[in-house]
């Protein structure tokens, strides 16, 4: 019979291989189906000439046996791959088919902006913090005794003059109060309220009658105190010069610290760092000019008596620098007001990504 | 403070360079500001002789002229009306920058001549000169002599800053004496002595208020020849701005420079018995040599004779008596007036002069007398006349105290290592005695150091003397044991701008101060928050909150075509003058406007702001779950769109919708969301002995969930229900979400239906189905008690 016939003839085993396998590489999903079932299912050619096998003389099964499993194997792996194949070109079909225009806006999240005057304020008190210096507060609006009195400012001295104070309107005790000038007062409330050694540094807001160019009503210092048993001036000159070789990020500064005259300190000095404003922007650290930058000096023994500090045991220094200027400087900006204006070009352009942590060890 | 140089050389013997003495005042702390070199400004203009000057073939009013200059012949052309043959003038050269006229010259045909250069005027060259026409220049100079030296102008200017405390800065001489120090040059002392006086003044002066005016001294000058100043005075005070008048008035003006001593001269003919130096009477009043009329105050110092009050003391002169060249006879006044009086009759009257800028300083007690005779040799010299004894009322205040000084000092304070020579040297040069060859040192201070009244001062002194750039830098020691620098409201500051900025806000910084019409409108701008000198009408009330003045900076872009600014701030936010009235806050202000978009989305409203509130305030470390909501309170809050965030009953933090009449008040379109969190409110973090966090309890357990729904009154806050589920078993229960809010069929008409998902997290073991029903029935009765809800049926 056909089948018989079949099984004795192995280029018929050949053929019929070929024919599956045609098949199998042509089929779809069902067809491929359909040929499994045809071949390998319980009926399926392959597996009844498989059953013949028992019937075989052992020379027969010798010969035939590794011939239908050949076949069988081949079938099976051919319709396994062809199988995969179809899944991955449907699945890539239907991926297609669900496109979306990635070229369509994104859903509109930004990050925002710090403002330069924060930033550098976080920049400043990260190298403080590294110098030991711990940060202290004082309120805005100022009693006179804190802001002038007790910083060694005579009663109605021209050097209060100097210092375009605003008043607020004298409360019912006929006390007027001050916004702070300076960041000094609070130099005051610390030596008051806590025993040397001290070292700290206040900052925020100041506040003078005063509006040009480059001057703004309200602007901001950073204000730093020691009070111990022997920090020199040439201990506030290394300070301060550190301060600028890590704020400016140099390895030298070049800087000059030159007499001035302030109430609450003696020696006084204002430092200057060297400049160059050859190109319309200052650079630092190199050129002909001089910027100045802060002022500084030790703290008067007046300031101290009046702080509760004797100052045949104690002695220390002070500095109070504008932050506001060490930013433009810094940064770049040409107009002080501008950072007061809230235009958000300019505070996109100028701000800060909340992601750049100011720290040391990531550099400032 | 400005003097020229030629007049410091008066004083200071030196070969110096200005570029040195400079840089000596700067680093002696006399402050250099400003240089103005003549001789560098005119460097490219000469002496010129024009030989002919013929018409114009083109021009009636033009002249063609042959000029000698250094240059060689020249063809120029001139418009002015004095350009004649013979005429000495100053040539500008061709690619030369006139400063009158900020043109360059170049060579261009005018009416078809070409003019190699130009003759010019005093206007164009910025200095003095005479009517009009180019400069006439008398006197028989030499082709191609250097302008400023020609014009008399050579002579430096320097201009610098005086710090309050040495009004011995005001006196060249006394400049001199510090660059000498320093080592510039020799100081020259004016050496002159009493000037004897022939004959007693008929005006007799006195001193009435004693504190007011210690010491009076004067004397008459009888049959002076008042004229114009000898030309090297005139050019003198020429060179810093002053204008010369008359001998009289001129030597006044001068030794006010010269040794910081202000004078003033009456014409004692002029003068009614006794002149006196007093204080002001209640309705006086009196002219001054400006012209104006000045009311008088008890408070005020004057000099007055018996028709009345002739001068304000120390401040300014009257125009009654004043000197004029006809005054035959002259009084001399020179006194000392209390420097704070002489400062508060400045400040009241406005007069700004520079005798009251010395006077308020503090001029020196001991040149009252020399100040007097050094002023009679120079009239005496120039008008003549016959000199009165010298009448002093009063007393000469005392030189300050001598101080005690170890002269090691000056290294403890300053690190600054000197030898003792060294150190009284400088003391001494300055004219401080130094006595004793022992420490510590009893050193006597000059009458005009009134500053120096301690050891710091005269380390001061030394060090400043010595150099500061001496100074050794040591690098900042590292300090042990660190403890935290920040402040805990600093660094909740620093947490809460990183979350908003990340969240797409821009920080701005605004003033602290507002206008008050804004304030009252944000609850604030009471009486005792108003400046009484605010900068300008609309900054004259410290703000009792950021969010006016972000609306407004927000209002500004949108009006410069940039809208949609979401712009916040972390700064002070004033309730009170007082130091508790001071908070902290974090203020957002978003001038919300729909964006388009190419499919649709939820607009931004006050959910978005809730949000990036709730945000921050997780960010600061803020107690969420502790939070209550409560119905907005202020009147400028909107009243149906936000809410007060509240920990028990104290206030933390508002969001939601500004009302729209505090925007219209503010001149402002809405609408605009906001919040605003006052960081101080919120509690300190409880202190704990050391950073490790309690153990982890995460259960083995699968969490599930169940939902339920509510019927509830329209009017009931759907947070109300999730609060109350979440208190049915404060165990069990993990989360509760709400998830829908439905109206409509099958919902009574002033009902509404809320969905919950609760997410219940066993703890020991599977939750069995009958106790999951008997939790459900807790629950739905906690939420019935709590809000009179229905279970959904």
């Amino acid at each position: 019979m056909f089948l018989r016939s079949m099984t004795t003839d192995p280029s018929e085993i050949e053929t019929l291989t070929a024919s599956y396998l045609s098949r199998i590489a042509q089929a779809d999903d069902a067809a491929l189906e359909a040929v499994r079932i045809e071949a390998l299912g319980k009926q399926g050619r392959v597996s009844l000439l498989m059953k013949q096998l028992g019937a075989m003389s052992p020379a027969e099964r010798q010969d035939m046996g590794p011939r239908l499993n050949g076949l069988r194997d081949s079938l099976q792996e051919a319709i396994l791959a062809r199988r995969a194949d179809l899944a991955s070109a449907a699945l890539e079909a239907k991926l297609l088919a669900e496109r979306l225009d990635a070229s369509l806006p994104a859903v509109p999240t930004r990050i925002g902006s710090i403002h330069p005057i924060m930033r550098v304020m976080e920049e400043l008190s990260e190298i403080f913090a590294d110098m030991g210096f711990a940060l202290a507060e004082g309120p805005d609006i100022e009693s006179d005794f804190h802001n002038f009195t007790a910083l060694n400012f005579p009663p109605k001295h021209p050097a209060r003059e100097m210092h375009d104070t605003f008043f607020l309107k004298p409360d019912a005790a006929g006390e007027r109060k001050v916004l702070r000038t300076h960041t000094s007062p609070v130099q005051v409330r610390t030596m008051l309220s806590q025993k040397p050694p001290i070292r700290i540094i206040a900052m925020g807001r100041t506040f003078r009658c005063d509006s040009d160019q480059t001057h703004t009503p309200m602007f901001h210092q950073i204000e730093g105190l020691v009070i111990d048993e022997a920090s020199n001036m040439a201990d506030l000159k290394g300070t301060l010069m550190a301060l600028m070789r890590a704020y400016f990020e140099v390895d030298d500064v070049d800087v000059r610290f030159r007499p001035h005259h302030f109430p609450f300190t003696e020696p006084s000095a204002e430092m200057d760092v060297r400049c160059d404003r050859s190109n319309g922007q200052i650079r630092i650290g190199q050129g002909q000019d001089w910027l100045e930058i802060l002022g500084c000096g030790m703290v008067h023994p007046n300031v101290l008596r009046n702080c509760g500090i004797d100052p045949d045991v104690h002695q220390g220094y002070a500095f109070g620098i504008g932050v506001d200027r060490l930013a433009m400087l810094k940064y770049g900006m040409s107009d002080l007001r501008d950072m007061f204006a809230a235009d958000t070009r300019w505070l996109k352009h100028y701000g800060f990504s909340p992601f750049l942590v100011p720290n040391l060890a990531a550099g400032l | 403070m400005k003097f020229t140089l030629s007049w410091l050389q008066e004083h200071l013997e030196t070969e110096a360079p200005l570029e040195e003495i400079i840089t000596a005042m700067t680093m002696a702390g006399l402050e250099v500001e400003h240089v103005s070199d003549p001789r560098a400004r005119l460097a490219a203009f000469s002496v010129a002789r024009i030989l002919e000057a013929s018409p114009h073939p083109n021009a009636d009013r033009l002249r063609v002229c042959q000029v000698e200059t250094r240059d060689g012949i020249k063809e120029i052309v001139c418009g002015a009306p004095n350009a004649k043959a013979g005429l000495l003038t100053i040539y500008a050269p061709l690619g030369s920058f006139i400063p009158g006229t900020g043109v360059t010259l170049e060579a261009r045909p005018v009416r078809g001549v070409v003019s190699n250069g130009m003759l010019c005027s005093g206007a164009e060259l910025e200095v003095d000169g005479d009517g009009d026409g180019i400069l006439d220049l008398a006197g028989d100079l030499p082709v191609g002599l250097a302008a400023a030296e020609a014009l008399g102008i050579a002579d430096p200017v320097i201009d610098f800053e005086v710090t309050p405390n040495r009004p011995d800065w005001l006196a060249v001489a006394g400049i001199a004496r510090d660059l000498a120090a320093k080592g510039v040059g020799r100081f020259i002392p004016k050496t002159i002595g009493p000037v004897a006086g022939g004959f007693q003044s008929p005006v007799r002066i006195e001193t009435r208020h004693a504190h007011a005016c210690p010491v009076f001294a004067a004397r008459l000058i009888r049959g002076v020849k008042n004229g114009p100043s000898p030309v090297w005075l005139q050019r003198r005070l020429r060179g810093i701005g002053l204008r010369p008048r008359n001998i009289l008035v001129d030597v006044t003006n001068y030794l006010s420079y010269d040794q910081a001593r202000p004078l003033h001269v009456y014409d004692a003919a002029k003068l009614r018995g006794v002149v006196h130096a007093r204080l002001g009477r209640a309705g006086e009043s009196f002219t001054g040599l400006d012209g104006k009329a000045y009311g008088i105050t008890q408070e005020m110092c004057v000099i007055a004779d018996d028709s009345g009050v002739l001068g304000l003391a120390g401040v300014m002169g009257g125009e009654t008596t004043g000197c004029s060249l006809d005054t035959r006879d002259v009084l001399i006044e020179s006194a000392w007036f209390d420097p704070l009086r002489t400062a508060q009759t400045g400040r009241a009257t406005g007069i700004v002069s520079d005798a009251r800028y010395r006077f308020e300083r503090g001029v020196d007690p001991g040149f009252v007398l020399p100040g007097l005779d050094l002023a009679t040799a120079m009239i005496l010299d120039w008008c003549g006349g016959e000199a009165s004894e010298i009448m002093l009322a009063g007393e000469i205040p005392p030189a300050p105290a001598p101080v005690t000084f170890d002269p090691a000092s000056v290294r403890r304070l300053t690190g600054l290592v000197l030898p003792t020579a060294e150190i009284k040297k400088i003391l001494q040069s300055l004219g401080f005695g130094v006595t004793g060859s022992k420490t510590p040192w009893r050193v006597a201070v000059p009458s005009w150091r009134r500053d120096v009244s301690g050891a710091a001062d005269l380390i001061e002194e030394v060090a400043r003397i010595a150099g500061f750039e001496h100074l050794p830098t040591p690098v900042p020691q590292a300090v042990q044991g660190r403890k935290p620098a920040l402040s805990l409201g600093e660094s909740r500051a620093r947490m809460a701008r990183r979350a908003l900025a990340s969240a797409g806000w821009h920080e701005a910084v605004t003033w602290s101060f507002c206008a008050q019409a804004h304030a009252q409108v944000f609850g604030g701008g009471g009486e005792d928050l108003l400046l009484a000198n605010p900068i300008a009408a609309d900054l004259d009330c410290m703000r009792p909150s950021a969010l006016p003045n972000l609306a407004r900076a927000a209002q500004r872009n949108l009006d410069r075509g940039f809208g949609n600014a979401k712009l916040f701030e972390i700064g002070p936010a004033y309730a009170s003058a007082e130091e508790s009235g001071q908070r902290r806050t974090v203020a957002a202000v978003w001038q919300m406007r729909p964006q388009r978009a190419w499919r649709s989305e939820a607009s931004a409203d006050i959910f978005t702001v809730k949000s990036d509130c709730l945000r921050a305030l997780e960010a600061v470390g803020a107690p969420l779950a502790s939070l209550s909501l409560s119905p907005p309170t202020a009147s400028w809050h909107h009243p149906g769109r936000g809410a007060v965030l509240r920990l028990g009953t104290k206030p933390i933090a508002w969001f939601g919708e500004i009302h729209p009449a505090a925007l219209r008040a503010l001149e402002i379109e809405g609408p605009i969301l906001a919040f605003e969190i006052n960081l101080d409110a919120l509690p300190a973090p409880r202190a704990k002995g050391n950073r490790a966090r309690p153990l982890l309890n995460a259960s083995e357990l699968m969490p599930l969930t169940r939902d339920y729904a509510f019927v509830v009154d329209e009017a009931l806050a759907g947070g109300d229900i999730v609060r109350a589920a979440l208190g049915a078993d404060k165990v069990l229960i993990a989360d509760v979400l709400l998830f829908d809010v439905y109206r409509g069929a099958g919902v009574p008409a002033d009902k509404k239906s809320v969905a919950i998902e609760v997410t219940l997290q066993p703890r020991d073991k599977t939750l069995t189905e009958a106790e999951i029903e008997a939790f459900s029935a807790r629950l739905i009765a906690a939420v019935a008690k709590a809000t009179g809800a229905v279970l959904r049926g």
